[in-house]
């Protein structure tokens, strides 16, 4: 079975044993250490690690398009937005009539627009399997729609850099307006509680903490089972030599529509998982600059790795929590020479230094396949 | 029927849905018909009325000084480059200016690069088995596994193009001649009705072109073969039929003795010197 | 009171027509007697006196008239002179002699008598101002005198207006006036033949006395006042289109000065500069570096900024393409990330250094204002500037890739670089000199950009998603492509932006083009061909 594949691979049992320990390390001594001890863990940071963690997934969703397709999107922060924004709708839903209009059905931006009723997208919202199905489902049309006119076309490279990044412009724009219906400026907040769970309780944090880190042990298996697969080999071959492929009668711009379809589902849930945390939803997560932020957390962890995203996410994200605390207008600075210092001198990201050792291994390995190989030969 | 009908009619996909696997009609002989086709880059005409016939099982070899098409004219058959005016067909029922390249593909139509062009990152191994002629939809081939037999045809195929020993190495470091070879061993595999070559002994040793020259050779009959190259010797060795190009249309044909002792070739070809 | 009224309507219309008085003074004993005339005299009385002032051809007639209307003539208490009021904000006044218009500082408001005005006077004073100018010798004052008349003109100004006209040199000023008088006709004779020279007006004062017809009990005057509305109507929207033709041309060509750096550098390059906004930022604060160097010459400024600023950019660009885009040729998604890194880095740049606020860059005198084209359309000079220098950017472009040795061997370089190189061109000069150029331009589109928009750290981030729609758009590579894409989305945002909203209108254009590229993913003017292949 495909999707088995990965638990096979020697990297993701590492990854998830990682993961996974971390998360019991993160939740045991949240639970149990004394509030003064050095060793616990505040209810502040484990939403701070859990946020670092949707941004983890986030990362993980991009390498899978840019690492192993060659599709630089500078357009993911979308999709992380409008799943963002599918989990707020249901949180503000579920507010009911404890918003400061007291209104049971209408949020509180719509009673201040003088809105008379929901509008029609609104309508489902208050039912979580329906806002979940959502989450998936509208970054994930998003990015059919918008795939398939591209890579029909076969718009690639910088061209379709470029058009992504519009898109996500487009979209920030379009979300600025009231008249949109998601908040405008201010976007979705004050939210209560999720699925009965109140938003503010330490237990409620620590469970949304737990879920990111599942939901980022299951994106990265799901990404790793595609790459592993004959599917992962075409694209890696669609990123290489795109005629080429095609000349071999593979449709190449299906197999960029299917895996960008995913990849765009992930982010969808990475922020769906991002909203409840941070507490709000805005269209300033649809800017340019996020999405390609996101970009540099891949560049810098080493493209197509996949466990390379989620290094560089949770280091960048932890740089930019220290600094913006401890001088906030060095941020850009260090953000923009992270840029340049990591493309000019580090173009295989950090993954690049670690799979140096790997590479001899796999030398040996190779090796022994050819003596099997061989083996195999002889007894035919 | 219209479409109504057909919306009804429950026991009957779509057209549009009928796959399109239906052998290639060659009971006419000729396997690849080129006719009146041109085609012009910005007022340079690239192709001139080119007519051009391969029969089934054919070995053909197709000459002509640089420029005179033929690249361009690979380009049109796979469906890379759509031409002005003319018609392109495979056998006698499938319309190639109808297709694009993975339809074009599927339909067994292979093609070597004059540029060798492999898959760098992935293994040997690796690129013969995403040729292999197998479903290529992206559903089965997310879920495929390989059997038994297909691992079989791939080792076959990589002792033959004597690959074997490098089977798990990255394409990226084979040398320009292996590249060539690995990438006739990708057509191979693909099981192609008609081969198109072009340039396949470029970079070769002269040992490596003799090994061609007989791979080639073996295949005509079976497969249809085109082969576009300028080594001369090569031509000879292999050549049962020549077809000389120039400016984009055909100049003449024959055998190898016939054309070149044609005048007008000897003119185009040997330019001032003759 | 009838007689005096009379006579002076008489002597105004003898003053209209003797050029022999115009710009004469009166003696000072005169101009003495009838100001206090004026001061003295009941408000009925003073009517007379204003036109005795109007009538007596003093150029300073119009200072004290216009001083009186606005309650700011004056004498002081205590020597009894005249005094005009120059500021009348706080205790004390600032007051000038209004014989000899020397300034005569600030004097206690309390020793001020300013001579009294009513409403009627007013209205008297507005007409006699305006008649006032239409003897003046300047033909454009003459003509803004008369075009202010329309609408407003009474019964006793309606009589001596045919003269006027009739003895009228300029035909402009005499087609304002007998406007003027028809729309006095229309008004308030219901006159059917002066409905004929309203229509095609643009005046909305004529448009006013039209529809004002339209309503009045003679069916042969509304029957021409509606023919004649009509005309109006569709001359007014022949106007709204070449305001909008106007406005887009103007903002295409921002557009177009704003990417064709970047068309350089992209499509002969193939370098994705996303710095290039932050170029353009550095000619803009180029621009208000240079008037914070020259204070009180802004023009002056400004014409050293478009060298300045070209040099400033070019510079920062070149240093751009030694430090970090040599080092990663031929991958342009890196480039494309490394770049962006040093738009944060510029733009956080000049937060720290100069503020991160907008600085404000003055506009010369010459370049502020408008032109009237006609009373419904007048075209803002400073957008004129960008217009006419965005194209001679262009031009100037245009020469350089098609006429100089840099241009022939930039064409090489593009279309086969090993080529180019072993026919013993130096690529990497080329790369250099092109870089520098692109960038160049860029630093000559924020000089122009400073003219019309805030100068701020953000100002290149504004531009550069839609300088590379443009270039997309265009066609990479083509110059030609890119003046056309430029000019025409330009135009296409504001025609959309009137039912659209300006929001909506950039979402249009956006989707607009994302559908574009699907149809045509290699721009309007595609390269064709093998170079295009590889």
């Amino acid at each position: 079975m495909w999707l088995t594949k990965p638990f096979q691979e020697r990297s993701t049992q590492i990854f998830l044993g990682v993961l996974f320990a971390a998360l019991a390390v993160v939740t045991v001594l949240h639970l149990t250490m004394p509030k003064d001890s050095a060793l616990y863990v505040s209810s502040y940071t484990v939403t701070l690690l859990g946020k670092y963690l949707c941004y983890a997934l986030l990362a993980v969703a991009v390498d899978l398009v840019w690492g192993y397709l060659g599709i630089l999107s500078l357009g993911h922060g979308a999709f992380f937005a409008l799943g963002g924004y599918a989990m707020g709708m249901y949180l503000m839903r579920q507010i009911g009539d404890r918003g400061v209009y007291g209104d049971p059905i209408l949020p509180d931006f719509m009673v201040f627009l003088n809105w008379q009723e929901l509008p029609w997208y609104w309508h489902g919202f208050d039912m979580a399997w329906f806002a979940f199905i959502m989450v998936l489902l509208a970054p994930g049309l998003l990015a059919l729609v918008f795939g398939f006119l591209a890579f029909r076309s076969r718009v690639t490279g910088v061209y379709l850099s470029i058009i992504t990044q519009a898109l996500t412009f487009a979209l920030m724009l379009a979300f600025f307006r009231n008249e949109m219906g998601f908040g405008g400026n201010n976007g979705l907040t004050d939210f209560k509680d999720i699925l009965g769970f109140d938003l503010r309780t330490n237990a409620t944090r620590l469970g949304l903490f737990i879920a990111s880190g599942i939901a980022l042990a299951i994106g990265y298996v799901i990404c790793r089972a595609i790459v592993t697969s004959k599917l992962g080999r075409v694209s890696v071959a669609c990123r290489d030599a795109e005629a080429r492929t095609r000349f071999l009668g593979y449709r190449v711009e299906r197999v960029q529509l299917f895996v960008f379809v995913i990849s765009a589902m992930l982010a969808g849930v990475a922020g769906a998982l991002y909203v409840p945390q941070v507490g709000i939803i805005n269209p300033s997560e649809f800017s340019p600059l996020f999405s390609i932020e996101i970009v540099v957390w891949v560049a810098l962890g080493g493209r197509a790795t996949l466990y390379g995203a989620v290094i560089g996410a949770l280091l960048v994200n932890y740089a930019k929590t220290v600094f913006t605390g401890v001088m906030p207008d060095a941020w850009l600075f260090a953000l923009g020479g992270l840029f340049v210092l990591v493309t000019v001198f580090l173009p295989k990201g950090i993954a690049g230094l670690l799979s140096k050792r790997k590479k001899a291994d796999r030398r040996d390995d190779s090796d022994d396949k050819d003596a099997s190989g061989a083996a195999q030969e002889a007894t035919a | 029927m219209s479409i109504f009908q057909e919306m009804t009619n429950r026991d009957r996909v779509f057209e549009f849905l009928v796959p399109e696997h239906s052998p290639v009609d060659v009971r006419h002989g000729g396997i690849l018909y080129l006719e009146d086709v041109s085609v012009s880059f910005d007022g340079f005409k690239a192709i001139n009325n080119l007519n051009l016939t391969i029969d089934d099982g054919e070995l053909r070899c197709i000459i002509g000084p640089n420029g005179a098409g033929k690249t361009t004219m690979m380009d049109i058959i796979t469906g890379k480059t759509r031409p002005d005016t003319g018609s392109v067909w495979f056998g006698s029922r499938h319309n190639l200016l109808r297709m694009n390249e993975p339809d074009i593909a599927s339909l067994g139509i292979g093609r070597k690069f004059q540029k060798p062009t492999v898959f760098e990152a992935l293994t040997v191994f690796e690129n013969l088995e995403l040729a292999m002629a197998t479903d290529k939809r992206v559903l089965p081939t997310l879920t495929s596994k390989l059997a038994g037999e297909q691992r079989d045809r791939i080792d076959e195929v990589l002792t033959l193009i004597g690959l074997a020993p490098l089977r798990d190495r990255e394409a990226g470091i084979l040398s320009h001649g292996q590249k060539q070879w690995l990438e006739i061993g990708m057509l191979l595999m693909q099981k192609p009705r008609l081969l198109l070559v072009d340039e396949p002994v470029a970079g070769m040793t002269e040992q490596e072109m003799e090994r061609t020259a007989e791979l080639l050779t073996s295949l005509a009959g079976k497969q249809s073969v085109v082969v576009v190259e300028h080594d001369m010797g090569f031509v000879r060795s292999i050549a049962r039929k020549v077809t000389v190009l120039h400016q984009g249309s055909v100049l003449a044909e024959g055998t190898m003795d016939q054309v070149s002792n044609d005048p007008e070739v000897v003119k185009v070809y040997l330019g001032e010197e003759a | 009171m009838g007689i005096i009224r009379w006579l002076s309507q008489l002597l105004l219309v003898w003053f209209l027509f003797a050029p022999g008085l115009v710009s004469a003074q009166v003696e000072d004993s005169e101009a003495q007697q009838l100001l206090t005339q004026l001061a003295e005299s009941s408000f009925a009385a003073k009517k007379d006196v204003i036109n005795q002032i109007a009538g007596s051809g003093d150029e300073r007639a119009r200072g004290w008239l216009e001083a009186f209307a606005a309650n700011k003539l004056g004498r002081i208490e205590s020597s009894g002179d005249f005094i005009i009021v120059l500021k009348n904000r706080g205790r004390n006044w600032t007051v000038a002699s209004a014989l000899t218009g020397e300034n005569l500082g600030e004097l206690s408001r309390r020793d001020i008598d300013t001579i009294r005005v009513n409403n009627s006077l007013r209205n008297e004073l507005e007409g006699i101002l305006s008649v006032i100018d239409l003897k003046s010798p300047d033909k454009g004052k003459r003509l803004s005198a008369a075009r202010a008349l329309k609408g407003s003109v009474d019964g006793s100004l309606a009589e001596r207006l045919p003269e006027l006209i009739e003895a009228e040199e300029s035909g402009s000023v005499q087609a304002a006036l007998t406007e003027a008088l028809a729309i006095y006709q229309v008004e308030e004779l219901g006159d059917v033949a002066a409905v004929a020279v309203l229509s095609g007006s643009l005046n909305s004062e004529a448009r006013a006395a039209l529809q004002q017809a339209t309503r009045s009990d003679d069916p042969q005057l509304v029957s021409a006042a509606k023919i004649a509305l009509k005309s109006i109507e569709q001359k007014l929207k022949l106007n709204r289109a070449a305001e909008t033709l106007y406005f887009g041309l103007s903002l295409g060509s921002v557009l177009v000065l704003a990417a064709i750096g970047l068309a350089i550098t992209f499509g002969v390059m193939g370098v994705i500069n996303m710095a290039h906004g932050e170029l353009i930022m550095l000619g803009a604060y180029t621009t208000w570096g240079m008037q914070q160097l020259l204070p009180g010459q802004p023009g002056l400024a400004l014409i050293l900024s478009i060298p300045a600023g070209f040099l400033v950019a070019a510079m920062a660009g070149i240093a751009i393409e030694r430090s970090v885009i040599q080092h990663l040729k031929g991958r342009p998604l890196e480039t494309l990330l490394a770049t962006f890194g040093i738009s944060l880095i510029l733009q956080q740049l000049v937060r720290t250094v100069i503020s991160p606020l907008n600085r404000t860059v003055v506009t010369p005198d010459w370049m502020s204002g408008s032109v009237m084209i006609n009373e419904a359309l007048s075209l803002t000079l400073n957008r004129m500037y960008v217009i006419g220098f965005a194209l001679v950017v262009f031009a100037g472009l245009m020469l350089i890739m098609r006429k100089t040795r840099l241009g022939l061997e930039v064409r090489a370089v593009t279309q086969n670089r090993a080529m180019a190189r072993s026919m013993g061109i130096r690529a990497t000069r080329v790369d250099i000199l092109t870089f520098g150029l692109g960038s160049g331009v860029a630093g000559l589109a924020g000089v122009a950009l400073s003219q019309i928009t805030n100068v701020g750290p953000n100002l290149g981030q504004s531009y550069i998603i839609d300088s590379f729609m443009v270039v997309v758009f265009g066609g990479v590579g083509n110059l030609w492509g890119t003046l056309l894409a430029g000019l025409s989305l330009g135009t296409i945002n504001q025609l959309l932006e009137p039912w659209a909203g300006a929001v909506l209108a950039k979402i249009m254009v956006l989707v607009l083009i994302i559908l574009f590229i699907q149809k045509r993913p290699r721009g309007l003017f595609p390269q064709k061909g093998r170079a295009a292949e590889g």
